[in-house]
């Protein structure tokens, strides 16, 4: 496996022992059996993930209480080559409301031989979550860091 | 400027990971980290020497406690971080896949 990085994009490439049809099915309806399980955005316990097979649908975390997240917007979803979701999520792996915060991610699905695919996700516009940083931590200023420590010296 | 190599190697590991995703959250002592993590407050230290010396993590004395946050999280560091992320989840991505195909046929 290798990886590119591009100026605000990273590109990672996997080869998989399967055809583009079951690869590309295991990546969206399947996304629950390979995706870190500790890396869901609910309070409570994961139940399952649930990819929504169309463009304009969701990807949602369900929890075991019967909470909802919806973390990634599917916005192509061309079956069995390519499929592109928006990353709806900050860097405190936070649900991202502000569109224009958020970054994209495209997945393409190639034949790479009989029983094998050349998966290549590419996670672009990184930019805008960087953005949204220093134009967090520019707004406040010093005020933030200063308040900040004066927080944790109280508790401390 | 971080180094991309010491980011990319401090950010493999994914105890470490789960270390600087919370302290992007928010800044927090090393005994706080410890009771958050299944990991040894020993081990948590280690892991801050880490990620303090790749120039993901700064830190600075608030009384009798030394609290660590993350600082300057430039676009470079968000790259790194996302490639880890990715090259692992396609890992087991690809491991789910050729594994579920073989017990279908």
């Amino acid at each position: 496996m290798t990886t590119r990085v591009l100026q605000t994009a990273v590109s990672t490439e996997v080869d998989v022992e399967a055809p583009v049809e079951h690869a590309f099915r295991v990546f969206t309806e399947g996304i629950g059996t390979w995706w870190d399980p500790d890396h869901h955005l609910l309070e409570g316990e994961l139940a399952e993930m649930v990819f929504e097979p169309l463009a304009g649908g969701h990807i949602i975390d369900r929890g075991t209480d019967g909470s909802e997240c919806r973390w990634a917007r599917v916005l192509a979803y061309e079956p069995p080559h390519r499929v592109v979701f928006s990353w709806d999520i900050n860097l405190r792996w936070e649900v991202e409301s502000d569109p224009a915060k958020a970054s994209e991610v495209e997945i393409t699905f190639a034949s790479a031989g009989p029983g094998r695919s050349h998966v290549v996700l590419t996670h672009r516009h990184l930019d805008r979550h960087g953005e949204g940083w220093e134009s967090m931590r520019d707004s406040v200023g010093s005020g933030w860091s200063l308040a900040r420590f004066a927080e944790v010296a109280r508790q401390g | 400027m971080t180094n991309h190599a010491a980011v990319l190697s401090a950010l493999a590991d994914p105890t470490r990971r789960a270390i600087f995703e919370r302290l992007a959250a928010s800044p927090s002592a090393v005994g706080e980290l410890a009771r958050q993590l299944p990991v040894s407050r020993p081990a948590v230290s280690q892991h801050l020497k880490v990620l303090k010396e790749a120039g993901l993590v700064s830190d600075h004395a608030a009384g009798t406690r030394r609290v660590y946050s993350v600082d300057n999280l430039g676009v470079g560091v968000i790259r790194d971080y996302f490639e880890q992320f990715w090259q692992q989840s396609l890992d087991r991505f690809s491991a789910a896949a050729s594994q579920s195909f073989r017990e279908e046929e």
